[in-house]
């Protein structure tokens, strides 16, 4: 075996220390910069809190685990808005399942609608969040490419053309549910796909599924004014959000699932809106749904079925 | 037993003391690599803090250079196979010991794969949700679900493969067959796997009907098995120039017949799909029209596309010419492939998805500044790890780190001599 000479100056005890100096050096400066690449996470803030962090699924928790999350939320609000909200966990009626009926021929564009929605469900105003996209169509075409998104007449219904709100169309067969990695995001009993804003991790693949483009993302921290609060809550809708969730049309689970209409279908100056149960032969849906010679489920090849129904008068 | 853990354990160390040895090209390398992960880092911190509001991304596209990056490195990681496939089906010696280098490629783009999806959550601290068992994982509904098991899995897989080999040479043993050709097997399904998966994430969606082709998951792997190779030719040359480890020049270019064919595949199925999508004029065929030729006025992925065609038809007239077989001319190809199949599964397959939005609204996305960083950060921690991989098992592979000389002067560089008789490089 030959022997190996050690380079000289590994011998020298000067060397060596100053080796292991420059090495000290080179750890020191190391941590140094990881700390300061690491320092805007000083902002934190209440990203999140322990109780937050593991909580556990929805699906999973009992009455009194929902309870103590019900008294968590209402505590942050507070703290955060200085309104002590009424939170509930309002569960779907046995034999109820929401439909909704949009009549195209009344609809004048004037997205009454879209800002009712906002107010209501406590959507982010800066930056803007709206569940509602109403699209200015063009006589004669059912094409969303034709669409205008951004129409800004000085008085609604223009001549020669008509107007279509798209929001969440509550389907059947919900693409958004069947991506989720984590089951952030289901279809309950009466029909309303849910997301439950404490378990969602924000990938964002439901967004990507979505033929409607219906879901919307918490890109930031969502702003919204004390004054303009609604403080009647429901823990799968319109409580506030956190940063980095996703959020959409639930169909106002607090109003519905209570007895009472969405907001967008109370706030219509023509009455272009109508919604109830299908199981309810009585209901109007039932009767449109069953009256109307043509009533079109938005991009019906999808195979997606939706719960949400567009007519027309004549 | 015991003897056994504590082997293990010098092995380990000595492993990660050469991790900090080197010449001063290596130190200004690593230290460049470092100050560039570091930038990331800053910029991840920043948007944690801000959410995903500092990156380009919006509703109407929501997915950006994140997940563009996440699919062309599942690409590379599946590739890395294309090399065990010649040696363990169809036993070609010469790039016998070079598998590892793939593999260890494999892993480094794993490990930036895992951190780009990491990154794209909008909240990463509740990972765990993900985890079978802890959080609530919707497999098999989810073809992402699927993603994190196909692509932890292969990590692990090449973990095992990489350090069982390594180790087997390090003590001079012959590696048990039953420890590892079962795993080898294995991983080369597995492979494929990955990136049939990845692809099956754009292809399941229904109302996006760009992604919704099943050419994708075949354009997919061919563009792997091009852009993945020829990763690895360069990778190759470079371990060969900067250190002692001999590397023929067959080796090479066994690997170009690989990538050379691979690319007259690719650009056969991108003709396939242009055709199908312009010629018969359906309106689903916007997303394509916006990607190639702009539609309504916008077209910032115009230009972008067309290079990547450039790039990838030059490369392909270059692979098919016998001048390719000068490694000169091998590398301009290489490069060329490797940067026009970036562009075009990256930027050129996730963003025009999501363009004009399924509503119809054209809004169109260019990565912000912080983002940027992001995504040069985790490039720079990929090629660290894989620097480091690589500074570990060469000397391993040369006899130079090895059981036998355990406790004797260790080696301070790439010494041209191995310091120790007995375990022969090759």
């Amino acid at each position: 075996m030959p022997t190996l000479t050690p380079p000289p100056d590994q011998t020298s005890d000067a060397a060596f220390s100053r080796r292991s100096f420059l090495r000290g050096c080179a750890a020191f400066g190391g941590l140094t910069a990881l700390a300061a690449s690491l320092a805007p996470l000083r902002e934190m803030g209440d990203y999140t809190s322990t109780e937050q962090f593991l909580q556990k699924y929805y699906k999973e928790l009992t009455p009194d685990d929902m309870a103590k999350v019900i008294a968590r939320i209402e505590g942050e609000v507070q703290k955060e808005y200085g309104i002590r909200p009424h939170v509930r966990d309002l569960k779907p009626m046995d034999g109820v399942e929401f439909v909704y009926c949009l009549n195209l021929t009344r609809c004048i564009g004037c997205r009454k609608c879209v800002h009712a929605c906002v107010a209501e469900n406590n959507q982010s105003r800066n930056p803007e969040i709206q569940y509602i996209r109403v699209l200015k169509m063009p006589h004669g075409s059912m094409d969303v490419e034709k669409g205008d998104h951004t129409y800004d007449a000085k008085q609604v219904p223009e001549k020669g053309f008509f107007y279509m709100p798209v929001q969440c169309q509550q389907c059947h067969n919900p693409p958004c549910v069947k991506v989720c990695p984590v089951n952030a995001t289901w279809q309950e009993k009466d029909g309303i796909t849910v997301i439950d804003y404490d378990w969602c991790i924000g990938c964002r693949y439901c967004e990507a599924a979505c033929p409607y483009w219906a879901r919307r993302f918490n890109f930031t921290k969502p702003e919204i004014p004390k004054e303009r609060l609604n403080p009647n809550m429901s823990y799968l809708g319109n409580r506030p959000r956190k940063q980095g969730v996703m959020e959409k049309c639930h169909f106002c689970i607090q109003r519905t699932r209570a007895g009472r209409y969405p907001a967008c279908l109370e706030v219509c100056p023509v009455g272009a809106r109508k919604f109830g149960n299908i199981l309810d032969p009585e209901s109007e849906v039932s009767y449109i749904l069953r009256e109307k010679r043509v009533f079109i489920q938005l991009k019906e090849e999808m195979g997606t079925s939706p719960r949400f129904f567009y007519y027309f008068d004549k | 037993m015991i003897i056994a853990a504590r082997n293990y354990l010098v092995f380990l160390q000595r492993c990660a003391r050469i991790a900090f040895v080197g010449d001063w090209r290596y130190y200004a390398w690593m230290g460049a690599l470092t100050v560039i992960s570091l930038l990331g880092l800053n910029a991840y911190a920043k948007q944690l803090v801000h959410g995903l509001i500092v990156t380009g991304m919006s509703d109407e596209v929501s997915w950006g250079v994140y997940i563009a990056n996440f699919t062309f490195l599942v690409g590379v990681a599946a590739a890395a196979v294309m090399m065990v496939i010649p040696v363990y089906i169809y036993d070609n010696e010469e790039l016998h010991d070079l598998v590892i280098f793939g593999e260890l490629l494999a892993v480094a783009a794993i490990i930036m794969c895992l951190a780009f999806v990491t990154v794209d959550l909008g909240r990463p601290d509740r990972f765990w949700h993900l985890i079978p068992g802890v959080g609530q994982l919707n497999f098999p509904r989810s073809m992402l679900s699927w993603d994190v098991i196909v692509l932890n899995g292969y990590l692990l897989l090449n973990v095992h493969i990489c350090g069982y080999l390594l180790y087997c040479r390090y003590q001079n043993r012959k590696p048990g067959k039953w420890f590892y050709i079962p795993f080898v097997f294995t991983a080369i399904i597995w492979a494929v796997s990955i990136h049939t998966v990845t692809a099956f994430l754009y292809v399941g969606l229904g109302g996006r009907p760009f992604w919704n082709a099943s050419i994708v998951g075949p354009r997919f792997l061919a563009s792997a098995f091009t852009a993945g190779p020829a990763i690895i030719i360069l990778a190759l040359q470079i371990i060969r120039h900067f250190t002692h480890y001999r590397i023929t020049d067959k080796a090479l270019l066994t690997l170009r017949s690989i990538v050379q064919v691979s690319m007259i595949i690719n650009v056969f199925l991108l003709v396939c799909e242009v055709f199908k999508e312009f010629y018969s004029g359906t309106t689903h065929g916007v997303s394509a029209r916006y990607l190639f030729v702009g539609l309504h006025g916008y077209h910032a992925l115009v230009p972008w596309i067309w290079t990547a065609i450039t790039f990838n038809l030059i490369a392909m007239v270059i692979l098919v010419m016998p001048v390719s077989r000068s490694l000169r001319w091998l590398d301009v190809a290489c490069v060329l492939s490797i940067v026009g199949i970036w562009i075009e599964k990256g930027m050129g397959l996730v963003i025009p998805g999501f363009i004009p939005t399924p509503l119809g609204a054209i809004v169109e996305y260019v990565p912000s500044l912080n983002e940027t960083l992001v995504c040069l950060g985790i490039w720079a921690f990929g090629l660290l790890c894989y620097t480091l991989f690589l500074r570990m098992s060469v000397p391993i592979l040369q006899g130079r780190i090895a059981q036998s000389n355990e406790g004797q002067p260790e080696i301070q560089g790439d010494e041209p001599e191995a310091p120790v008789s007995g375990a022969s490089p090759h």
